[in-house]
C-alpha cells in the first residue's frame, strides 16, 4: 500500500479532510472575534461563553418548544445576540475610552460568571443532541467514511465565512462599518449613527459565536465548559490571522485546523500546543500576525 | 453556693466533656471533599455530601448520641487546592475523615496528608490502584472501584466475546495511561492482541482524527482509556462515524451513570463496562436511590456516591466500636469488622486498605428497552468480589505481610 | 493602567512607611490572632508573585499571559532539587529562582519586542509550551506533581518541619523580595522603566536602550515570581500543574486588579483578598468561578484604582 510519511496514503487523505473539516469550524468559530476585533477593537473574551450559550438555547428550543436543529440555526443567532447586545449597551461603552485591558478583562469577568451560572444549573456532564435526521448517516469515500453531517459543517462554515467577509469588505454597509471604527467622529459628522452602528457589529459577532455553537451541538458534547477549553485556541486563530483581518482569520482557521490534523497523526499528544507553538513563531516574525496591520 | 455550684456543674461537664472528647471534641466531622465545578462535578459533587449524610441519618447518630457534622468543599481536580484544604481540614476544623477525592492525582496527596496528622481517608471517587498498592497507607481505604478492577472486569469479559484485537484512545495522563497498561495486560493473558494506542490531549472536543485511526486499525474493539467529557465526546463522535455500524465495538473502561445521562440512549446504547452499584439492581438499591434523587435534582446516584454513602455509614460503626480518633487505629477498627449495606451487599476490607465487593457487567439498553428515566443497565455479570479486585500481593503495598 | 506617578515626596514616603509597618505587623502577628499560619503562608508567597507581576504591568506597562510559567517552574524545579538531590531548603529556592531567572531571559529575549496584546499572546503561547513540557516530562510526574517534598533543615541548622521555623523563613523571603522591588522601582533604572511606559520613542531618543531595560524588568520579574512560587513548593511540599496552567496567569492579574495596578501595596492586599475568598467560597463549590468573575466585572466597570488605589486617593499619597 503507498505510504506517505509511514502511514497509508489512504488514511492520510482521511486524516488531510479532517483537518479541513475541523479547520472550517475554527474559521467559524473564530468569525465572531475576529470581527468584534477588528472592527471594534474589543478583546470579547466572553465569545466562549456565548459559543456555549449558542449551543444550550438550540438544546433548549428542541427540549422546551419542539423546533429542531433548523430552527436553532436560524433563532439562536439573535436570541444570544440579543444578549450581546445588553452586555455591550450596558458595560463594554464605558470602557471604550480606556486601555483594551479593561475591556478584556471584563469580557473575561462575564465568561466566568456565565459559565458558573450554567454549571450551577446543568451540571458538567453536558446534554445530549442529537444529528438532525436530514444530515444523518454518511458516505463511504472509500478512503474514509465521512458523516453527512461534518461535510455540511463545511459547506455551512465556507458560506458564513465568505458571506460575511464579503459584507463586512465589500459592501456599503461594510465600508461605513469600517469608517465608523477608525474615525468615529467623522462618521458621526455624516449623520450615522456610529453607537448604534458598534452595538450591532457587536451583537453580530455574539451571534455568530452562537451560530457555531449550534453548529456544534450535534457533534460535541452539549456542556457548559465547552466554550472554555477552545476560547484560546480561538484567540490564537485570531491572533495568527491578523488581528483586523477577516480573510487572516479564515484562512488561519483552515491552516491550523489542517495542521493540528496532521499533528493528531504524528505526535497526538502535542495536539492541543501546537497551536500555540504556531503562534509564537508566527508573532516573532511577523508581529501583526499573518495578515494583520500594525495597528 | 454558687461557687459550689459552679463547681459541680464543671466537674460534670468535664467528665461528661472527657468521656466525649475521646472522640475528637464530642464532635464527629466529616469532610466531603471533592469536584464541585468542573470534569468530575455529577459523577459526586453535591451528590456526594447528600450521600455522607443519608449515612449519618440511617446509622442513627442522634439517637446514639453522638453528634456528627458533615462538611463539604470543591478540590477543582487540582492538587494543591485539595491537599491545602486536607491540611486546613485537620489542622484548624477538627474534621476526623475526609471522604470521596476524585481525580487520583488529588487523591494521592490528600492520602499523603492524612497520613502525616494520623487521620483517615475514605476513597470514593479516586480510580487509580496505586492507592492500594505502592502507595498505600495505614490511614486510607480505597472504596468503591480502580483500575485493575475495571481493566480486568471489562477486559476478559469482552476478549471472553471473542473479540480479541483491541485499539486503545487514551486520555494523555497518569489515570488514562494507568487504565491502557493494566487492560493491555488482561488482554494479551487472554490471548488478545493490542493492535495499537493514540493518545489524546485531556479535554480534547473532536476526536475525528482519533476515531479515524481506530477505524483504520481494523480492531475489533476500541477501548476508550479515558473519562468524563472526553468519554462523552468519544462515544457521540464513534455513533456519527458509524464505529459500531461498521462492525468495531466500543470499550467503555469508565463510565458512570450520569455519563450515559448526558449522551441518552440513541447514542450509548450497546456500550459495555463494569460497575460496582447500580442503583435499579434489587429493591435495596431502589429504595436507597428513591431517598437521594430528590435530595439531588431529581438525579439518580453514581457509583461513587453510593460508594460515599456506605463507606461513611462503616466507618461510623467502627468509631462507635473503637471510640477513638486515632486514624490508624480506626481504619484498622474497619478492617476487623466486615461489611454489609444494602447498596453493595456483602464485602470486608484487606490489609492493605481495599475495599472488595461484587462488581457487575452491564450493558447501556438500547432506546427501546428503557421503561422511564434512568432505565439505562442491564446486568450482564457479576463478577465475585475475590476475583473482581486485584490479588493482595499482587500490589506492592508494605502493609501486606 | 497607567497609574499617575509623582516624584516621591518624604511626606508621601511617609504614608508607605507607615503602610509598610502595618503589613510587616500584619504578618507578624496574623497567627498569634488565630489566622492559619498556612494560608498566610500562602498569602505571602503570591503576594510577592503579584508584587513580582506589578512590576512589569504597573511600572513598565507589559501585560504578560504566561506568568505562571516562572511561578511553576520554578517550583517544580526546586521541589525536585529538594527532594531527588538532596539540597537544603535555601539552595533549592535559589535553584528554582534560577530556572525562573533563566526562562525568563529566554523567554523575555523572545517577546520583548512586541507590544500590548501582542506580547500577552506570546507570552501565553510561550506559558502553554512550558505546560505541555511539565505533563510531559517524566521528572514533574505529570499530574500527579512532585510530592511529598522534604522541607529539609535551612542552612542545615533550622528545621522547617516546624511550622513557626518555615513560617519566619517564609516572611524573611516575602520581606526581602518586596523590598529588593520597592528599591528597583524608587530608583535610577525605575525612573527609566516608568519613562519607557509614558513614552517609549521620547526614552529612546534620549539614549536608553528601552529594549535592554524592558528585558532587565522582565528577567527580575521572573526571577521573583520564581523565588515565591518556590517557596510554596516548600510551605505545600507539592509542585504540581496548577502553577503552570493559564488560570493562575489570569489568577494573578485579578489580584493586581483587585488591590490596585501600579500601586505598591495593592498586590498584597489583592492577593490576601483573592485568596480569603477563594478559602471561604471553596465550601460553597460553583460559586467560586460566579464570585471571581463578579469581581472582575465590578472592578472593571466600578472599582478600577482597586483597594490600595482607592485609599491612595482618599488620604492623597501613593501607597
Amino acid at each position: 500500500m503507498p505510504e506517505i510519511f509511514g502511514i497509508p496514503t489512504q488514511a492520510f487523505m482521511g486524516q488531510l479532510l479532517i483537518g479541513l473539516i475541523n479547520g472550517s469550524f475554527y474559521a467559524l468559530l473564530s468569525l465572531g472575534l475576529a470581527v468584534i476585533f477588528g472592527l471594534l477593537n474589543i478583546i470579547n473574551f466572553t465569545h466562549g461563553a456565548q459559543y456555549m450559550m449558542g449551543a444550550f438555547v438550540a438544546w433548549f428550543l428542541l427540549n422546551k418548544t419542539g423546533l429542531g436543529y433548523w430552527w436553532a440555526l436560524v433563532l439562536t443567532p439573535f436570541v444570544v445576540g440579543a444578549v450581546g447586545v445588553v452586555i455591550e449597551r450596558t458595560m463594554l461603552k464605558q470602557l471604550y475610552k480606556l486601555d483594551h485591558l479593561y475591556g478584556l478583562l471584563l469580557t473575561f469577568g462575564l465568561a466566568l460568571i456565565i459559565q458558573g451560572l450554567f454549571r450551577n444549573e446543568y451540571g458538567s456532564s453536558g446534554l445530549p443532541y442529537q444529528i438532525p435526521s436530514q444530515l444523518a448517516g454518511g458516505q463511504n469515500l472509500g478512503f474514509m467514511f465521512l458523516p453527512n453531517y461534518r461535510a455540511w459543517v463545511i459547506v455551512f462554515s465556507l458560506v458564513v465565512c465568505f458571506s460575511t467577509w464579503f459584507v463586512i469588505e465589500k459592501t456599503k454597509l461594510g465600508s461605513y462599518l469600517r469608517a465608523a471604527t477608525e474615525n468615529p467622529e467623522l462618521v458621526r459628522a455624516f449623520g450615522i449613527n456610529v453607537p448604534r452602528m458598534i452595538t450591532l457589529t457587536y451583537g453580530f459577532g455574539v451571534g455568530l459565536a452562537a451560530l457555531a455553537g449550534v453548529m456544534a451541538a450535534p457533534i460535541y458534547s452539549v456542556n457548559p465548559l465547552m466554550g472554555e477549553n477552545l476560547i484560546i485556541v480561538v484567540f490564537a486563530v485570531v491572533v495568527i490571522g491578523g488581528m483586523g483581518s477577516i480573510m487572516g482569520s479564515i484562512l488561519t482557521g483552515f491552516g491550523l485546523g489542517v495542521i493540528e490534523g496532521l499533528t493528531k497523526v504524528f505526535y497526538p499528544e502535542a495536539s492541543s500546543t501546537v497551536i500555540f507553538v504556531v503562534m509564537a513563531l508566527v508573532l516573532m516574525v511577523r508581529p501583526a500576525g499573518l495578515f494583520g496591520t500594525q495597528k | 453556693m454558687a461557687l459550689r455550684k459552679l463547681i459541680l456543674a464543671a466537674s460534670v461537664a468535664m467528665a461528661w466533656g472527657s468521656a466525649q472528647a475521646q472522640v475528637s471534641d464530642g464532635v464527629i466531622k466529616i469532610g466531603v471533599l471533592n469536584d464541585q465545578s468542573s470534569l468530575y462535578a455529577d459523577i459526586s459533587g453535591q451528590g456526594g455530601a447528600v450521600a455522607a449524610r443519608m449515612a449519618v441519618e440511617d446509622f442513627g447518630a442522634a439517637k446514639k448520641g453522638m453528634k456528627v457534622e458533615v462538611i463539604s468543599a470543591d478540590h477543582q481536580n487540582k492538587p494543591e487546592v485539595g491537599s491545602a484544604i486536607a491540611r486546613q481540614w485537620f489542622d484548624v476544623d477538627k474534621v476526623d475523615v475526609i471522604v470521596d477525592v476524585p481525580t487520583s492525582s488529588v487523591a494521592l496527596a490528600v492520602s499523603q496528608v492524612t497520613r502525616e496528622k494520623n487521620k483517615l481517608f475514605l476513597v470514593s471517587g479516586a480510580a487509580t490502584s496505586d492507592l492500594t498498592g505502592k502507595a498505600c497507607s495505614p490511614n486510607t481505604i480505597h472504596w468503591t472501584y480502580d483500575t485493575w478492577m475495571l481493566a480486568h472486569g471489562t477486559g476478559s469479559a469482552i476478549v471472553g466475546t471473542g473479540k480479541k484485537s483491541w485499539f486503545f484512545l487514551t486520555a494523555d495522563y497518569a489515570f488514562g495511561h494507568a487504565l491502557e497498561r493494566d487492560t493491555s495486560e488482561v488482554v494479551k493473558a487472554a490471548g488478545g492482541t493490542v493492535v495499537g494506542a493514540v493518545r489524546h490531549p485531556l479535554n480534547t472536543a473532536d476526536f475525528s482524527s482519533f476515531l479515524l485511526q481506530a477505524q483504520s486499525s481494523k480492531a475489533q474493539v476500541i477501548g476508550l482509556a479515558n473519562a468524563g467529557g472526553d468519554t462523552i465526546n468519544s462515544i457521540k463522535q464513534a455513533s456519527e462515524f458509524g464505529i459500531v455500524k461498521g462492525g468495531q465495538s466500543l470499550a467503555g473502561m469508565l463510565v458512570f451513570i450520569s455519563d450515559v445521562h448526558a449522551l441518552g440512549l440513541p447514542t450509548a446504547q450497546g456500550l459495555i463496562f463494569t460497575t460496582t452499584f447500580y442503583w435499579d439492581r434489587n429493591d435495596a438499591s431502589r429504595a436507597f436511590a428513591k431517598r437521594f434523587a430528590p435530595q439531588y435534582k431529581g438525579n439518580m446516584p453514581t457509583m461513587v456516591q453510593a460508594g460515599i454513602y456506605s463507606s461513611v455509614l462503616h466507618y461510623l460503626k467502627a468509631i462507635e466500636a473503637a471510640k477513638t480518633d486515632d486514624g490508624a487505629k480506626i481504619a484498622a477498627k474497619m478492617k476487623e469488622m466486615p461489611t454489609d449495606d444494602a447498596l453493595f451487599g456483602k464485602g470486608r476490607i484487606r490489609a492493605d486498605g481495599r475495599k472488595i465487593h461484587d462488581a457487575y457487567l452491564v450493558e447501556v439498553k438500547k432506546p427501546s428497552e428503557s421503561k422511564g428515566p434512568w432505565d439505562y443497565y442491564k446486568v450482564l455479570a457479576t463478577i465475585p468480589a475475590d476475583k473482581a479486585f486485584r490479588p493482595e500481593k499482587d500490589g506492592g503495598c508494605s502493609l501486606v505481610k | 493602567m497607567s497609574a499617575v506617578l509623582p516624584a516621591v515626596k518624604s511626606s508621601e514616603v511617609g504614608a508607605q512607611r507607615v503602610a509598610f509597618g502595618v503589613m510587616v505587623a500584619f504578618f507578624l502577628i496574623g497567627p498569634a490572632l488565630g489566622m492559619y499560619p498556612i494560608f498566610l503562608m500562602k498569602v505571602m508567597c503570591f503576594a510577592l508573585f503579584a508584587c513580582a507581576f506589578n512590576l512589569l504591568i504597573g511600572f513598565v506597562g507589559l501585560l504578560s499571559f504566561g506568568h505562571a510559567m516562572f511561578l511553576g517552574s520554578a517550583g517544580y524545579v526546586c521541589a525536585h532539587a529538594a527532594k531527588v538531590w538532596g539540597f537544603t531548603p535555601e539552595l533549592a529556592i535559589l535553584a528554582g529562582a534560577a530556572a525562573a531567572a533563566l526562562l525568563g531571559l529566554i523567554t523575555g529575549l523572545l517577546a520583548i519586542r512586541r507590544q500590548g496584546i501582542y506580547f500577552a499572546m506570546i507570552t501565553l503561547a510561550l506559558a502553554q509550551m512550558i505546560f505541555f513540557f511539565a505533563l510531559q516530562a517524566p521528572f514533574t510526574g505529570g499530574e500527579d506533581g512532585i510530592q511529598a517534598v522534604p522541607r529539609g533543615k535551612l542552612l542545615g541548622l533550622l528545621d522547617l518541619s516546624n511550622v513557626w521555623n518555615m513560617y519566619g523563613t517564609v516572611l524573611v523571603i516575602f520581606v526581602a523580595g518586596f523590598l529588593l522591588l520597592y528599591r528597583t522601582v524608587h530608583s535610577p533604572f525605575g525612573q527609566v522603566l516608568k519613562a519607557i511606559r509614558e513614552n517609549e520613542a521620547r526614552a529612546t531618543s534620549l539614549g536608553y536602550d528601552t529594549n535592554r531595560y524592558k528585558l532587565m524588568a522582565f528577567v527580575l520579574s521572573a526571577t521573583l515570581s520564581g523565588v515565591a512560587g518556590a517557596t510554596n513548593a516548600l510551605v505545600f511540599q507539592l509542585a504540581a500543574l496548577n502553577s503552570v496552567h493559564w488560570s493562575m496567569s489570569g489568577e494573578v492579574v485579578l489580584m493586581n486588579l483587585v488591590g490596585g495596578l501600579g500601586t505598591v501595596f495593592g498586590p498584597v492586599v489583592g492577593a490576601f483578598v483573592v485568596l480569603a475568598m477563594e478559602n471561604y467560597l471553596s465550601t460553597l463549590g460553583f460559586w467560586v468561578t460566579i464570585t471571581q468573575g463578579a469581581i472582575f466585572v465590578l472592578c472593571v466597570l466600578a472599582f478600577r484604582r482597586g483597594i490600595v488605589g482607592e485609599l491612595a486617593r482618599l488620604i492623597r499619597k501613593p501607597l
